[in-house]
């Protein structure tokens, strides 16, 4: 640990950052250090440790100070460690948490995971070795010392003995592993071949498959993940597994549906099947084959223009809800996506299909201008009621509506009751200009 | 017409099958059931090759990339069902599947902030804090594997190539090549001009000022209208450890004016 030296955490010219992992504690050789609960970066130069709490407190280490580093697999208890052996102190070392040492290696402590991908890079960094082509602005101390060049030479070649005899260990497990897989693979793909033959015969006809065979032959490739486009596309990719999920389905989301006011996006499913589950979850694409065989059951899977799916309740009509959109932006003379939302107890991503689907219908009008807040922050597009008008418009209820489309005729902007206040007559303008063309006519009526 | 009933249909199958056999040619049905024998030699394979490997598959995410790759090869997709042989003898199913879960949760849970969208990087670091001290770690070759398999639920996942690795994107919004070369643009900083895009890209202003409405407007950007110069366009997916910090709300109140 006294080959750290203090620093400010920022980059140099030239520097870049590679990877940053949290969770992160330093040990001195074998020794914890009181660095405990920090954040380890890797730049293209340096290894810098920065502390949790305290962004002052920041160490960093040139990367050509490091000899060799290998993994440590976690223990019971005992995290994923890497071990960095490093070369003797420079003389020129700025001053650092440690002023001596009796280690000539670190380990990190990897608490809450991301070893893999550290490794990984710290790999490649030492490959590269990048910051010998481009030095950083300011000098940094290297690790080569000619008066320690003698006693590094013999502490070495044990250290590498070892590491050999790791390598060659572990090569041998994974060639095995690697050759076992190769062989399963041969078998596979000669799975995958009868299914392709099998599949032409169907489309070609040639024999007749009756429907328990076609079922089976399904089953089959869904045991082995062969997608089949022929088959789906004459029975569907459902199974009768799909079939049985779809019923356990229907009856699981009936309670977690009529919560959510009557839908549910397929991810959200997902998620509270899969957490329910525990084990032997289910992949997205069985969730989907099931939901696709709702049919007669008391859900459906719906798909919004957007490409947004979703799991309705049967009993929750499209009126209903175009009904309820309109309800809560009459009430409010004109509604967020988000505000909706909250309102509602529904995701945002739900509650703005309801709204395009009310405006699809010619109910709701959006205005998609970009607002700003005080905080200088933007807010997302408007949904406001288009407003009926009559020759008296101030006596009509603004709560009325009628069940057929409103007729598409907005206020005069000169009567003010309150809900139309939000419009003012540029943004009827650019309402009009910008294409909802059956506002166009009425507008140059009169009543601008 | 009804398929195989009576003498006659009988005897006309016959005489197909003759005629195939005369050919070389099998029958379908018939390989279906010869199909069927050999997905219980390999069942019996699968299951030896997990006995001896399936730790392997757990913990050498080196091995887990190869598997997927030869898979990907051959046409066999070992992800599509929970039920196939590959999720059920190896156990690779329940692991993305997992992850699967994971990864939505903390994308739900920063929307508020980054719009829907967010690095690889910061994922990987959310979803392994999420998974806790004694869990099987991962890696991002791992979470990109994940992600493919939730697009297909239509919630909009996706990934844009951006600075050397991804973004991913987490919402329905979108984004054609115009925006994800702005989103390129603004990696470095983590914010971007109207007139770095015009310099940069070589656009007119009213093409720049679109793209960047559209991400306000899908909440992917943040004004700072109060910038030295000229307006800045902030991508809070992009906010780094190093130019940024959380605080909690008592630490707000006192910086505020």
């Amino acid at each position: 640990m006294d080959r750290f030296s203090w620093a400010n955490g920022l980059l140099e010219i030239n520097e870049t950052l590679v990877i940053q992992q949290r969770g992160v504690r330093l040990y001195d050789g074998d020794d914890k250090a009181k660095l405990e609960a920090g954040a380890v970066l890797l730049t293209t130069h340096r290894l810098i440790w920065r502390d949790v709490k305290n962004h002052e407190c920041c160490i960093s280490m040139p990367l050509s100070q490091i000899i060799f580093f290998e993994e440590q697999a976690a223990g019971i208890g005992k995290s994923a460690k890497i071990v960095i052996h490093l070369h003797p102190t420079p003389a020129n070392k700025e001053p650092g948490p440690y002023q001596h040492s009796k280690y000539s290696y670190i380990k990190l402590s990897f608490k809450e995971h991301g070893q893999i991908e550290f490794y990984r890079r710290l790999s490649e960094e030492m490959t590269q070795r990048r910051w010998e082509n481009t030095p950083a602005s300011q000098p940094m101390p290297t690790g080569t010392s000619t008066q320690a060049g003698r006693t590094r030479a013999v502490g070495i070649v044990g250290i590498e003995r070892k590491i050999e005899e790791k390598r060659k260990e572990t090569d041998k497990n994974i060639s095995e592993a690697f050759e076992d897989l190769s062989k399963l693979m041969v078998k596979a793909k000669e799975m995958v071949e009868v299914s392709r033959s099998i599949a032409n015969k169907i489309k070609d006809k040639q024999g007749d498959i009756t429907e328990d065979e076609t079922i089976r032959f399904k089953s089959y490739l869904l045991s082995m993940g062969i997608a089949n486009p022929v088959t789906r596309e004459t029975h569907g990719s459902g199974t009768h597994y799909h079939m049985q999920l779809a019923k356990q389905l229907g009856d699981m989301l009936q309670a977690p549906l009529e919560e959510r006011g009557g839908m549910m996006s397929l991810t959200e499913v997902y998620c509270l099947v899969n957490r329910a589950r525990g084990m032997e979850l289910l992949s997205p694409e069985d969730l989907l084959n099931a939901c696709k065989m709702f049919e007669s059951l008391k859900c459906l899977l719906r798909v919004f223009d957007s490409g947004v799916m979703v799991v309705q309740l049967q009993s929750h009509s499209e009126e209903e809800m175009i009904a309820s959109a309109l309800d809560n932006v009459t009430d409010k003379g004109s509604l967020t996506a988000e505000e909706f939302a909250k309102l509602l107890g529904l995701s945002v991503l739900l509650s703005k299909e309801r709204l395009l689907l009310a405006e699809k219908m010619g109910h709701l009008c959006r205005d998609d201008s970009v607002e700003d807040t005080r905080q200088d922050f933007v807010v997302g597009t408007i949904y406001a009621l288009r407003r009926v008008r009559t020759d008296d418009a101030r006596s009509r209820a603004p709560r009325a509506r009628s069940s057929a489309p409103l007729a598409q005729i907005f206020t005069d902007p000169g009567s003010h009751s309150q809900e139309s206040s939000d419009f003012s007559k540029e943004r009827l303008q650019w309402i009009g200009a910008r294409g909802y063309a059956r506002l166009d006519a009425e507008i140059s009526d009169g009543g601008r | 017409m009804r398929r195989g009933v009576g003498a006659g249909a009988i005897a006309k199958k016959k005489l197909a099958e003759a005629k195939y056999k005369e050919r070389g040619t099998v029958l379908a049905e018939d390989q279906i059931i010869q199909m069927s024998k050999q997905l219980e030699t390999f069942k019996s394979h699968l299951e030896e090759f997990a006995s001896k490997h399936k730790q392997e598959i757990r913990k050498n995410p080196q091995f887990r990339v190869q598997f997927q790759e030869m898979c990907a090869t051959i046409g066999v997709d070992p992800l599509a069902s929970g039920k196939g042989f590959w999720s059920e003898m190896l156990g690779v199913g329940d692991f993305y599947y997992e992850l699967g879960v994971q990864i939505i949760e903390v994308c739900l849970a920063l929307k508020h902030r980054n719009g829907g969208l967010i690095t690889l990087d910061e994922l990987h670091q959310r979803v392994l804090k999420g998974r806790g001290k004694y869990a099987q770690d991962v890696s991002q070759d791992d979470l990109v594997r994940a992600i493919k398999k939730l697009k297909v639920m239509g919630s909009g996942f996706g990934m844009i190539p951006v600075g050397g690795s991804y973004l991913v994107q987490s919402v329905p919004a979108e984004l054609n090549m115009d925006h994800t070369v702005v989103l390129q643009l603004a990696e470095k900083k983590g914010y971007v001009t109207v007139s770095e895009i015009k310099e940069s890209l070589k656009w007119e202003k009213e093409r720049a000022s679109h793209v960047l409405d559209h991400l306000l407007k899908e909440g992917l950007a943040w004004l700072d209208s109060q910038a030295a110069g000229e307006p800045q366009y902030w991508l809070p997916a992009l906010f780094s450890e190093l130019t940024s910090r959380d605080i909690t709300p008592e630490e707000a109140n006192q910086m505020t004016p």
